[in-house]
């Protein structure tokens, strides 16, 4: 750890270890500020010959440093601190989502209801949740038994029964994790991490029914009376355990934990800190998506109340086989303009999947790639919608009623309509090389309604700006105002469903230099510049049916922002509906691509060889 | 030069190779330091616990769970026998006593006043760990298995289904662009590693299993075979218990690819060859890739191999292009321009020329392109 005072602390280099690629950015203290001024990064090794994370992180050093002009590792291949005039770093800092992550199994008593409760804590620590276990989850107990003993999760989370509550039931789970025998992902060099956070009464009865195999916890009860959630002291514990006895135990972490200045934090986690962050400071609502190789995260903020999902199997490398899988090649191939070899195609994503470190060349493998993402965010999203009806965090209320439909009958938290800020993140939204294509698989992803800023994570910074914040605050959130997010622009759509052709709304775009007027139709979307600094207000008046956030047919008067791509007018109704016909489709699609510039005027590109 | 680069797959004629054998919980090793010992070769064994049955007696006998430790007539530890008297109630004023006969056979693992029930334990299941790699065991890890070394020809592919295998080396193929198909397979070839060269068809693998062999090795395979091949459609690369009747590694990809001249040319050169292999794949962290190793009968002098330093591409490295439109395309590194370039995608990014054999060049970027490791 550093012994610098924030002040001190003029250059800083953080990575984030993802499941593909490791990314670094270079902070430095200029003219009185701080600002991100490079990045590099390499493929991450945690795999074999390599197996040590830690050559990842120098690959991506070395990049970063040749960019920079400014040396960042020594000979001996160790980060040079402190900060010299044309060397090293002051501080250097880490996230990490590589080997899959975070992955847990949780256990309760009901499925629903501290099952579910299990499942938000371990969500919030920034884990994968592999199995839920619960006395009423309708398998037999040597069935149940069989499953744990084929999971290799990296911890446990068991919990069940409310405090002074059922205590057989709750033992009754325990004993049947302690005698499968649960072994670690990471090899037999470690116990594996239990977590008890049930009845307290029942602790002493769970601790008899463990032998020392397992390395047990015992923490408060996540759901002390029924109303009420207290996911907090698991949560920590979870962040605990995973340092101390999951990464330490992945290739090369135990020299990753000792070059970082501040302690590793889960990708998931670090976004979800600076989303937050957002939510308060502009008392906004916000979705944000990070898609990854493997998987997908969701996180949102509506009325204070966080939420965060991972589709474990959803992601654009590792995943993407699975992507096809779920949301099946036609589906996907409905967002694709022009005609496309389906066999070729499928080899594609297998390729992808058994190759996970490559990028589209070609526009064609572009337009593909962004139609699976655009299929993986959908899906994402479904999932945090049917996820988000909780909440985060220590004593918050929640009412009898609800107690018992969390999952699937609980109400939504989620409203598209309500949705201030659509922030994206991951690398086929943050590279994309045109920022109108990162807008188009938003919109045609969350189906945003009324009117949502849209913005993107410029570098796939976020993950390093969420550690940052934990060490030096000043400097995250300056670089997190000037260099992180850019803003796309503004969408307005309108929520209902019309005739092709029929009005859908009328809109009035009123900037400092003058008026714009103009009408959208079922089905149509165009695009209005305004820049990323321009502000504008806005009159909308819907047509009878249509709402576009005032009420149906109602009048709307709004200030927005302008972007990089400026104010996205979508006429093309919600909830979203493509034509089954796929030439019918392909022409829509085409319209789409056209209004929104996505490609440039090109169907398909040639390759760039010499 | 530069840092970034993707590491390749091991394609080797000879190579000083250590397999660690270990069992999955601590057992017997049957093997001696010095010992040469065979692929089949037993070299540990253990016992793995059996199945657990939870079986609810306070339910079954209808009192309360605090009653069941004074109701049984087995403890913990005890063996049990189908029907054998498991416990039995107090009844009322001695008489109605309900008794509980065992329904499965194993130990009583724990008996709970808490939940009224008690873990049975299944008998044992005997894990055998083979040596795998034919060689000579040079450690011998106590209580967990061995180290068995060896010179031999190595090939890694790029995915694979299917278990360890073990077989002579058969050449199906007559070159490395050949398709495997039916016709190539003959009766003979049962029990063996069939090496093919192109891609292998569904009609192929169906005739492979037929004959009984072991297992096949070839460049590339089309998805929807392979779909219909598994029976379902794999969504991540995470493999190796597929029970479809013979072990199969793809060298090069999913597709129309023939396989590298360099991996046929090692796989043909070692026909007749005792092979073992293994089709597990795991595409995520500590990734595993599916393997082909065929040990000589000697050893040579060489030292052991060195630890791979992590591939890094440098002008005159031989690479293999991983991506479309040139997938498949094996070149040497020319220029590696520092400053990123636009691509056909509009995406900027770090690229390298590949100079193939033909004097064709092309550009791709760095992240396309592995390296051929020898």
């Amino acid at each position: 750890m550093t012994s610098l005072t924030p002040a001190q602390i003029r250059v800083i280099v953080a990575t984030d270890c993802g499941s593909t690629t490791t990314k670094a950015i270079l902070i430095q203290y200029l003219d009185g500020q701080y600002r991100q001024t490079h990045r590099g990064e390499a493929p991450t090794t945690v795999e074999e010959p390599v197996a040590d994370v830690t050559v990842g992180v120098v690959n991506a050093l070395t990049e970063l440093g040749e960019l920079a002009g400014r040396r960042l590792i020594d000979d001996a291949g160790q980060i040079i601190r402190p900060a010299t005039a044309d060397a090293g770093c002051d501080i250097y800092i880490s996230t990490s989502s590589a080997g899959g992550g975070l992955q847990m199994m949780v256990c309760g008593v009901v499925r629903e209801m501290t099952g579910a409760s299990a499942k938000r804590a371990a969500l919030g620590a920034g884990a994968i949740v592999m199995e839920v276990l619960a006395a009423n989850d309708r398998r037999r107990p040597h069935e149940q038994i069989q499953r744990i003993r084929e999971l290799r999760p990296d911890m446990i989370l068991i919990s069940g029964g409310t405090d002074g509550g059922n205590l057989n039931q709750v033992v009754q789970i325990a004993e049947l994790v302690a005698p499968a025998k649960p072994q670690p992902r990471f090899g037999g060099g470690y116990k594996m991490p239990v977590i008890f956070a049930g009845n307290r009464d029942a602790a002493p009865l769970v601790q008899q029914v463990f032998d020392d195999s397992v390395d047990l916890a015992i923490v408060d009860n996540l759901r002390p009376v029924l109303e009420r959630e207290n996911l907090g002291p698991a949560r920590d514990k979870i962040h605990d355990l995973f340092l101390d006895h999951v990464m330490a135990h992945a290739p090369g972490y135990d020299k990753l934990i000792a070059w970082t200045d501040a302690p590793i934090m889960p990708t998931p986690g670090a976004v979800g800190n600076i989303l937050e962050t957002i939510a308060r400071r502009q008392k906004i609502n916000v979705v944000g998506v990070d898609i990854g190789g493997a998987t997908t995260d969701a996180f949102s903020v509506f009325d204070g109340k966080f939420n965060r999902t991972v589709s474990a199997n959803l992601g654009m490398s590792y995943s993407i086989s699975n992507v096809c899988a779920e949301a099946t090649l036609p589906s996907i191939l409905r967002w694709v303009h022009f005609d496309m070899n389906e066999r070729a195609l499928r080899n594609r994503v297998k390729n992808k999947m058994v190759r996970p470190t490559t990028i589209p060349q070609t526009e064609e493998a572009l337009v593909f790639e962004q139609a699976v993402a655009r299929e993986a965010l959908r899906l994402a999203y479904v999932q945090h919608r049917e996820f988000a009806t909780a909440l985060k965090g220590v004593q918050q209320q929640r009412s009898v009623g609800d107690a018992f439909r969390q999952t699937a009958g609980g109400q939504c938290l989620i409203d598209n309509m309500r949705l201030d800020l659509l922030v994206a993140s991951g690398g086929v939204l943050s590279h994309a090389p045109r920022m109108q294509q990162t807008a188009a698989m938003l919109i045609d992803a969350f189906e945003p309604e009324g009117v949502t800023t849209l913005a993107k994570d410029s570098i796939f910074m976020m993950p390093h700006l969420g550690v940052l914040a934990e060490v030096h605050p000043q400097a995250a959130l300056e670089v997190f105002e000037k260099d992180c997010l850019v803003y796309l622009g503004t969408c307005i759509a309108a929520k209902g469903r019309g005739k092709p052709g029929r009005e859908c709304f009328q809109y009035a775009v009123h900037t400092e230099t003058g008026t714009i007027t103009g009408a959208i139709s079922c089905g149509e979307m165009r695009v209005v510049p305004l820049l990323p600094d321009a502000r504008a207000r806005l009159d909308l008046h819907p047509a009878r049916g249509f709402d576009l956030g005032a009420g149906p047919g109602k009048p709307l008067e709004c200030e927005v922002r302008g972007g990089t791509v400026g104010l996205i007018f979508d006429g093309r109704g919600r909830p979203l509906e493509l034509p089954a016909d796929h030439a019918a489709c392909q022409a829509l699609t085409s319209r789409w691509v056209a209004a929104l510039d996505l490609y440039g005027g090109r169907a398909t590109a040639a390759p760039a060889a010499s | 030069m530069s840092q970034a680069y993707t590491p390749g797959l091991k394609v080797v004629a000879r190579e000083r190779l250590r397999r660690r054998r270990v069992l999955p919980l601590p057992g017997e090793v049957l093997v001696q330091a010095g010992q040469r010992v065979a692929a089949r070769d037993v070299v540990a064994h253990s016992l793995m616990p059996g199945d657990v049955t939870p079986v609810n007696v306070a339910n079954l006998l209808s009192i309360a769970p605090g009653e069941v430790p004074r109701a049984m007539l087995r403890h913990e530890g005890d063996r049990l026998t189908i029907g054998e008297p498991l416990a039995r109630s107090q009844g009322l004023f001695g008489l109605f006593k309900t008794e509980c006969p065992a329904r499965i056979a194993g130990t009583i693992e724990s008996i709970s006043s808490v939940t009224g029930q008690i873990m049975v334990r299944g008998e044992p299941h005997r894990v055998l760990v083979d040596a795998y790699l034919a060689g000579e065991v040079v450690e011998v890890l106590p209580e967990s298995g061995a180290v068995i070394e060896a010179d031999a020809t190595f090939v890694q592919g790029i995915f694979g289904i299917g278990g360890e295998a073990f077989g002579p080396v058969e050449r199906a193929c007559p070159d490395p662009a050949h398709d495997l198909t039916p016709a190539l397979l003959t009766p003979a070839m049962r029990g063996a590693v069939v090496v093919g060269g192109a891609r292998v068809t569904a009609e192929a693998l169906a005739a492979a299993v037929r004959l009984g062999v072991a297992a096949i090795v070839t460049g590339g395979i089309d998805d929807q075979d392979l779909r219909d091949f598994l029976g379902y459609d794999l969504g991540v690369a995470v493999t190796g218990n597929e029970p479809v009747g013979l072990t199969l590694i793809i060298t090069e990809g999913f597709g129309d690819i023939a396989m590298a001249e360099r991996t046929y040319q090692l796989l043909a050169a070692r026909a007749g060859a005792a092979a073992a292999l293994n089709g597990a794949t795991q595409i995520r962290a500590g990734v595993l890739r599916p393997e082909i190793v065929i040990p000589w009968p000697d050893m040579q002098a060489a030292s052991a191999a060195p630890v791979a330093a992590g591939g890094v591409l440098r002008r005159g490295a031989t690479v293999r292009i991983i991506r479309d439109p040139y997938f498949g395309v094996i070149g040497t590194v020319g220029r590696l321009p520092a400053e990123p370039q636009v691509l056909g995608s509009g995406s900027k990014a770090r690229v390298l020329e590949v100079v193939a054999s033909s004097g064709e060049v092309f550009i791709v970027p760095r992240a396309n392109v592995e390296l051929i490791e020898s």
